[in-house]
C-alpha cells in the first residue's frame, strides 16, 4: 500500500491539514462569540485530524497545489514518506493531547476562541511542515508557525511583557528563517528546481549555500546555540502553548528539517559536522542551564534545548532513526512534564521550584505521571529516552563528540533530579503558592489523564530500542543498516544516568544549598545567550542612517533648492545692477547729456553771439590746424 | 475602445463634478465613489475576457484592447493604448485602490467636490499612464499625476502641507524631465524616429552604441528613481506622505509609485536590452541598498506615517533588485530571471494593497487623535479589536508572511535572484527581518500597554476623559482619553476588501500569476537579446 498515490490519499491529506487551518480560521473570526463552543471544537477537530494522520500514515499520500509557475517544484506539495508519517502522527497525538488539557486549563472567561483558533492554525502549519515536499510550502508552513507561536506566545497580550517575548520569539526565528530563503534561492540556482528531494544532488557551491540555509533555519527554530534565548522568553506563553510548541512540534521542527535533508548534509561533509557539534554542544551548555534554573517551565525549556540538541547530533552523524526516535520519545516526555507543570501553575499560583515542594504529592495521579515523565526523561532504564539517546549515541564516530554526549546525557539525569527531589519531597507547607497568579487549588481530571496518556508514552517507547521494534523503524524510515547501541553502551548510560539521578537527590537532600548557588551562577541566566538578541545594535544602526537621512540626504536636497534660489537671487541681482544697470546707466548719459546741450539755449542774445564767435573761432584754428 | 472608456470614465465625472456647483457635498461623494465602481468593473470585464494566452502577448506583439490613433503625426507620437499581462495587474489595482479612497472619503467635509474630481482626475491620469503604449502619451499622464497629486497635498493635507506639496511638486517634475531626455534620445537613436514603445521594442535603439545607450538608461533610470523612489532619491516621500491626506497617501504610495517600477519593467527593459544588462548591477545594488536603508530607517521613526513611508522605499527596493537581476543574463538561467520578474511585479500589485490599507488605517488614527506620533498612542487593542485586528494583518502581510501577497512577491525575488546576484540578495533577505522587527515594535507601541488615545486641544473628540498628571498639569500637557471609536462603516468598507484581497493573493497566487508569469517571461526574453 505503501508509495500509492490516490485521489482518495490526496483528499485525506487536504483534510488533515485544511481542517484544522479552517476551523482555526473561523474561530478567529467569529470571535469572542466563539468562545463557548470554542474548546469542543477544537478537541474535535484535532480527533479528526488524528484519525486521518493515522490513515495518511499508513496510506502514504500525495497532494499537489499549484502555486508558484515557471519551475519545476513551485507547487505545494505534500508528500508523506516514512519519516512524515512518524511526523503527522506524532503531531497529531500531541495536538489532540494539548488541545485536551487546554480546554481543561485555560479559564472559563478566556478568550478561549482566539486561543483555539491560533492553536489549531499551529498545528496545520506544523503538520504541512512535516509532509512539506517543495521549498515554498516548508517556507509558508515553516514561517506561519513563527506567526502563530507570536500570537500564541503573546495570547494574555494585555500584561506587560507578555507580548514583547512573542516578539523576541518570532524575530529570532525569524532571523534563521532568513536562512531558508536563501536555501530556497539556491535550490533553484543548483537544481533548477524547488523540490526538496533534489537537494543533495544540486552543483557545487550551491549545495553548501542551501546545507547553510537550511542549518541556520533548523537551529533557530530549534533553541540550539546559539540562538536559544528565545525560548527562555517564550515560557511566558500559556502552559498548554508550551507543551505543544515548546516540546513536541515547534522546537522540533528545526530537529525534523535537519532529519529530513540528511543526505544533504552528509553531501558536504562540513553541514554534518557542524549540525552535530551544534547539537552536542547544546546538549551540553543547554543541560547545564537547566540545573541552574529556579523555575520549573525554565528549567523545561532549557531541557527542551538540550534534548532537541541529541536530534540535531543524531542528523550530523547521520543516525536518522535515532534521531527520529529521541524526537517521538522526547515529545512524550517533555509535553508530559509540561502538562504537569502547567497544572500545577493553575492550581498552585507558582511554577517556581521552591513553591512546588511536594507537589507530586498532593494531587498523586499527575504526581505519578510526571513522576515517570522525569525519570524517563533523566534517562533511567528502561524508560525512552534511556534507549533513543542511546541509538543517537552508537551514530556518533568520533571520541569528542561521543563524550560531549554522554556528558550531556549525565547532566539530563541531574536536571532531572532536582525536579524530583523538589516536587517528591514532603510538603512544606503553602507559603510560597500564589506567587504568580490566583491558584484554582484544582487539578482537572482532565489534566490528569492527559499526563497520565503522555507518561505511558514517555515510558514505553523505551521499545524503539529493541531490535525488534528497531529495525522495522529503520526500514520505515528507509535507513537500514544505520548502527545501533552495544549492550555494553545501553549499560554504561543506564549505570550513568541512575548513578547522577540517586547522585542528585541525595546531594540536594544533604546540602539543599547548592541549588541556591546553582541559582545564583551565571548559568541560571542562560550565559548571557540573551544579549545575543539584544535589537540594541540595530536600533543603534538605524537611528544613525535616520539621521542621515534628516541631515545629509534630505539637506542636501534642500541644500539643492536653496542653492537654485541663491542662484536665482544673485542673478537678480546681477540682472538689476549689471544688465538693467548699464541700460539705466546709459539712459542717464544721454539724459545728461541732453540737459548738457540744453543749457546753451539761454534765450539771451549777446550770448548766442558770444558762443557764435566762439565756435567761429574754434572752425578757424581747426582749419588752420588741418591746414 | 473599452480601454478608452475605462481610462477617460472617471475624466468624464470629474467634468461632470466641476460642471454642476449646485451638487451637494455628499452626492458628489457618492458620484466619485459610483464613478470608481463602475471603472473597476469595467477593468474586472477586460481581465474577464484578459487571455494571456499560450504565447505571450503586449511588450512587442498584439497587446490586447488596443487602439493606436495618430496624434503628432511629425513625430509620430500617437494615441496608442494597450493591455498585457504588465499593465492589467496594474491597471486593475488602480482601480480597486482608488475606489477604497472613494469609500474612504464619503465623510470628506473638506470641499468634497473638488476633491472629488481631483481624484477623479488622478485616476484617469494613472490609469493612462499604465495603459499607454507611446512614449509621449506616457509622459503627459505621468506628468498630471504630479500635477493632481500636487493639489490633493497642498489643499486638503495637514501641517505643512504647502511646503510638502511643492517638495514633492519640484522633485518629482525634475526627475520627468530626466524622463523626457530620455525618451527624446530613444526618438533620436531609433532608426525609425518614433515614439511608439511597442515599434521600439520590436527594433531597440542605440542596440550597438553603448555609451549612447548607457547615457539614456541613465536619463530615464534617474527620472524613473526618483518617483520609485530609490535610495538616494527617495526624501521628498516621507514629507509628501506626512501632509497628504490619507486617501492621498494611499494612491501616492498604492499606484504614484508603480508609475516608476513600471516605466522599467514598460519601457527601460524592453527597449534598452542592451544598456539594462551593462547596467543590470547598478539596479541591483540600488535596489539593495534601498531595501535595506528604507528599512532601517523606517526602524528608527517615531511616527506611523513616516515609519510607513520608508517601508515603502524598501519594499520597492525589492523590485529593483528582481528587475536588476533579471538583466543578469550571464550568471543566471531564465527560470531564475522570470522568477525574479514574476515576483517584482506581483510587489507592485502586492505593496499597492498594503501600503494602501496601511496609510488609510493611519488616517483613521489621525481622524480620531491628530497625530501620528507612536508614543501618543496605546492600548488601542482594548477599545477598538477591529482597528487593532486590521492593522495587524496589514502590517504582517507588509513584513511579508505567508498567506498574504507579499510574501508570494518577495519569496519569489529572492529565490529568482540569488543566483544572478548572491551576494546582494543574502544582503536584500535581511531586509525582511528588519521590517518584521519594526511592524511588530509598532503594533506592540500602539495596540497593547495602557491604553491612551490623544484628544485634540479644543476637544473634537468629547470622550470620557482622563487629564494626566491632574490639576494644573492638564493645561501644559495633552490631554489624553481611554476611548477610541473603532473603525466606523466607510472606513472598514474600504480597509477591508484592501486586506481581503491581499489574502486571497497569498493563498491563491494563481489568479495573478496567471497573467503575470507569461508577461514576464516575455520581459525576461526581451532583455535577453
Amino acid at each position: 500500500m505503501s508509495g500509492t498515490s490516490t485521489a482518495g490519499g490526496a483528499a485525506v491529506l487536504a483534510v488533515l491539514v485544511g481542517l484544522p487551518a479552517l476551523a482555526g480560521v473561523a474561530l478567529l473570526l467569529t470571535g469572542r462569540r466563539a468562545d463557548r463552543i470554542a474548546g469542543p471544537l477544537a478537541v474535535l477537530t484535532t480527533t479528526a485530524a488524528f484519525a486521518l494522520a493515522a490513515v495518511a500514515a499508513g496510506d502514504r499520500p500525495q497532494l499537489s497545489v499549484p502555486f508558484l509557475g515557471v519551475v519545476p517544484g513551485g507547487d505545494l506539495r505534500l508528500s508523506v514518506d516514512g519519516l512524515s508519517a512518524v511526523l503527522v502522527v506524532l503531531v497529531a497525538a500531541v495536538g489532540l493531547l494539548t488541545t485536551v488539557f487546554a480546554a481543561a486549563d485555560l479559564p472559563a472567561d478566556a478568550a478561549r476562541a482566539r486561543f483555539f483558533g491560533y492553536f489549531l492554525l499551529f498545528i496545520a502549519a506544523m503538520l504541512t511542515t512535516v509532509t512539506a515536499a517543495t521549498m515554498p510550502v516548508l517556507l509558508v508552513a515553516w514561517e506561519l508557525m513563527g506567526a502563530t507561536s507570536y500570537a500564541l506566545i503573546g495570547y494574555r497580550w494585555q500584561e506587560p511583557g507578555r507580548l514583547s517575548a512573542g516578539t523576541t520569539a518570532f524575530l529570532t526565528t525569524r532571523a534563521a528563517d532568513l536562512g531558508l530563503y536563501v536555501a530556497a534561492g539556491a535550490a533553484l540556482a543548483g537544481t533548477g528546481g524547488l523540490v526538496l528531494a533534489d537537494l543533495p544532488a544540486a552543483d557545487g557551491g550551491w549545495r553548501d549555500l542551501a546545507a547553510a540555509g537550511l542549518l541556520v533555519a533548523a537551529l533557530g527554530k530549534s533553541a540550539q546555540l546559539p540562538l536559544s534565548a528565545w525560548l527562555s522568553g517564550a515560557m511566558q506563553g500559556p502552559s498548554p502553548v508550551s507543551a505543544l510548541l515548546h516540546s513536541a512540534t515547534m522546537v522540533a521542527a528545526g530537529g525534523y528539517l535537519l532529519l529530513r535533508v540528511q543526505p544533504l548534509l552528509a553531501a558536504t561533509g562540513w553541514a554534518a559536522a557542524a549540525a552535530a557539534w551544534a547539537g552536542a554542544l547544546t546538549a551540553l551548555v543547554l543541560g547545564a542551564v537547566a540545573v541552574a534554573q529556579r523555575d520549573l517551565k525554565q528549567l523545561l525549556a532549557a531541557s527542551t534545548a538540550a534534548q532537541i540538541g541529541f536530534v540535531v547530533l543524531a542528523a550530523g552523524v547521520g543516525a536518522v532513526s535515532g534521531g527520529t526516535a529521541q524526537l517521538v520519545a522526547h515529545a512524550a516526555v517533555k509535553a508530559a512534564l509540561f502538562v504537569a507543570a502547567g497544572a500545577w501553575l493553575t492550581a498552585y499560583g507558582t511554577k517556581q521550584l521552591a513553591g512546588l515542594r511536594g507537589a507530586a504529592r498532593r494531587h498523586r495521579g499527575l504526581g505519578a505521571a510526571a513522576t515517570v515523565a522525569a525519570l524517563a526523561l533523566a534517562g533511567v532504564p528502561p524508560l525512552s529516552l534511556w534507549a533513543t539517546k542511546d541509538e543517537v549515541l552508537a551514530g556518533v564516530d568520533g571520541a569528542a563528540l561521543r563524550v560531549v554526549g554522554l556528558a550531556a546525557a549525565v547532566l539530563s539525569a541531574v536536571y532531572a533530579g532536582r525536579v524530583l527531589a523538589v516536587v517528591l519531597a514532603r510538603p512544606a507547607g503553602e507559603e510560597f503558592f500564589d506567587e504568580e497568579e490566583r491558584g484554582t487549588r484544582r487539578i482537572p481530571p482532565a489534566s490528569t489523564g492527559v499526563a497520565a496518556v503522555l507518561a505511558v508514552f514517555a515510558a514505553g517507547l523505551g521499545v524503539l530500542a529493541v531490535p525488534a521494534v528497531a529495525e522495522p523503524l529503520k526500514a520505515l524510515l528507509g535507513v537500514v543498516g544505520e548502527s545501533s547501541p552495544t549492550v555494553g553502551e545501553l549499560v554504561l548510560s543506564g549505570g550513568l544516568a541512575a548513578g547522577a539521578l540517586t547522585g542528585t537527590v541525595a546531594l540536594l537532600h544533604r546540602l539543599p544549598e547548592v541549588a541556591g548557588a546553582l541559582e545564583r551562577s551565571p548559568l541560571a541566566g542562560w550565559v548571557g545567550l540573551g544579549r545575543l538578541l539584544s535589537p540594541r545594535p540595530a536600533m543603534a544602526l538605524a537611528r544613525v542612517l535616520a539621521t542621515l537621512d534628516d541631515r545629509v540626504l534630505d539637506r542636501a536636497v534642500e541644500g539643492v533648492g536653496a542653492a537654485a534660489r541663491r542662484t536665482a537671487a544673485a542673478a537678480a541681482r546681477v540682472d538689476g545692477s549689471v544688465v538693467d544697470g548699464a541700460v539705466r546707466a546709459t539712459a542717464e548719459a544721454l539724459r545728461r547729456a541732453g540737459a548738457a546741450a540744453r543749457r546753451p539755449q539761454t534765450g539771451l542774445l549777446h550770448q548766442y553771439y558770444a558762443q557764435a564767435a566762439a565756435g567761429l573761432g574754434v572752425l578757424l584754428v581747426l582749419l588752420l590746424v588741418v591746414r | 475602445m473599452l480601454l478608452t472608456v475605462v481610462i477617460f470614465l472617471p475624466l468624464v465625472a470629474a467634468g461632470v463634478l466641476l460642471a454642476a456647483p449646485r451638487l451637494g457635498g455628499r452626492a458628489a461623494i457618492v458620484l466619485w465613489v459610483a464613478a470608481s465602481a463602475v471603472d473597476l468593473a469595467l477593468v474586472a470585464w477586460m481581465w474577464w475576457r484578459f487571455d494571456p494566452g499560450p504565447s505571450p502577448a503586449g511588450v512587442v506583439g498584439g497587446p490586447a484592447y488596443e487602439v493606436d490613433l495618430q496624434w503628432i503625426p511629425t513625430v509620430d507620437a500617437g494615441y496608442h493604448i494597450g493591455v498585457d499581462g504588465l499593465s492589467l495587474p496594474l491597471l486593475a489595482l488602480t482601480g480597486v485602490v482608488f475606489l477604497a479612497c472613494a469609500v474612504y472619503s464619503l465623510r470628506e467635509s473638506h470641499r468634497p467636490r473638488s476633491y472629488a474630481a481631483l481624484f477623479l482626475f488622478l485616476q484617469t491620469a494613472s490609469l493612462g499612464t499604465f495603459a499607454a503604449l507611446d512614449l509621449i502619451l506616457f509622459f503627459v499622464f505621468f506628468d498630471l499625476t504630479i500635477v493632481g497629486m500636487y493639489f490633493v497635498i497642498a489643499g486638503w493635507g495637514h501641517g505643512n502641507a504647502r511646503r510638502s506639496a511643492l517638495k514633492f511638486f519640484l522633485y518629482t517634475f525634475v526627475g520627468s524631465l530626466a524622463l523626457l531626455v530620455g525618451f527624446i534620445g530613444l526618438f533620436l537613436g531609433g532608426e525609425q524616429r518614433t515614439f511608439d514603445m511597442v515599434a521600439l521594442a520590436a527594433d531597440p535603439p542605440l542596440a550597438n552604441s553603448p555609451v549612447a545607450g548607457g547615457l539614456v538608461l541613465v536619463a530615464i533610470g534617474l527620472g524613473l528613481a526618483v518617483k520609485t523612489p530609490l535610495f538616494p532619491f527617495h526624501t521628498w516621500l516621507p514629507d509628501a506622505h506626512t501632509d497628504a491626506p490619507a486617501a492621498g497617501s494611499a494612491v501616492l504610495a498604492g499606484i504614484l509609485l508603480k508609475l516608476g517600477t513600471y516605466g522599467f519593467v514598460r519601457i527601460a527593459m524592453p527597449i534598452l536590452p542592451d544598456a539594462w544588462q551593462r547596467w543590470a548591477m547598478v539596479a541591483v545594488v540600488a535596489g539593495v541598498v534601498s531595501v535595506l536603508w528604507g528599512a532601517f530607517v523606517a526602524l528608527a521613526q517615531t511616527d506611523v506615517k513616516r515609519m510607513i513611508a520608508y517601508t515603502s522605499v524598501n519594499h520597492m527596493g525589492y523590485v529593483l533588485l528582481g528587475l536588476g537581476a533579471a538583466g543578469l543574463v550571464t550568471p543566471a538561467d531564465d527560470g531564475a530571471r522570470t522568477i525574479a520578474t514574476v515576483g517584482a511585479v506581483y510587489q507592485m500589485v502586492s505593496h499597492g494593497l498594503l501600503t494602501g490599507a496601511l496609510f488609510l488605517l493611519s488616517g483613521v488614527l489621525w481622524s480620531r487623535g491628530h497625530t501620528y506620533t507612536l508614543d501618543r498612542w496605546g492600548g488601542l487593542a482594548r477599545p477598538a479589536p477591529v482597528f487593532a485586528a486590521s492593522l495587524a494583518v496589514a502590517a504582517f502581510g507588509s513584513l511579508g508572511l505567508p498567506g498574504l501577497s507579499g510574501f508570494i512577491a518577495e519569496f519569489q525575488v529572492f529565490t529568482g535572484a540569488l543566483q544572478a546576484a548572491p551576494v546582494a540578495t543574502v544582503l536584500a533577505v535581511v531586509g525582511i527581518l528588519v521590517t518584521a522587527g519594526l511592524f511588530l515594535l509598532a503594533l506592540q507601541r500602539l495596540l497593547t500597554g495602557d491604553t491612551v488615545v490623544p484628544l485634540d486641544e479644543d476637544g473634537a473628540d468629547r470622550l470620557s476623559t482622563r487629564p494626566e498628571g491632574g490639576g494644573t498639569a492638564t493645561a501644559t500637557r495633552p490631554r489624553t482619553a481611554t476611548v477610541m471609536r473603532d473603525l466606523r462603516g466607510h472606513e472598514l468598507a474600504s480597509i477591508v476588501p484592501l486586506l481581503v484581497l491581499a489574502v486571497v493573493l497569498g493563498l491563491f497566487p494563481r489568479v495573478l500569476l496567471d497573467v503575470v508569469e507569461p508577461a514576464a517571461a516575455a520581459v525576461v526574453q526581451l532583455v535577453a537579446r
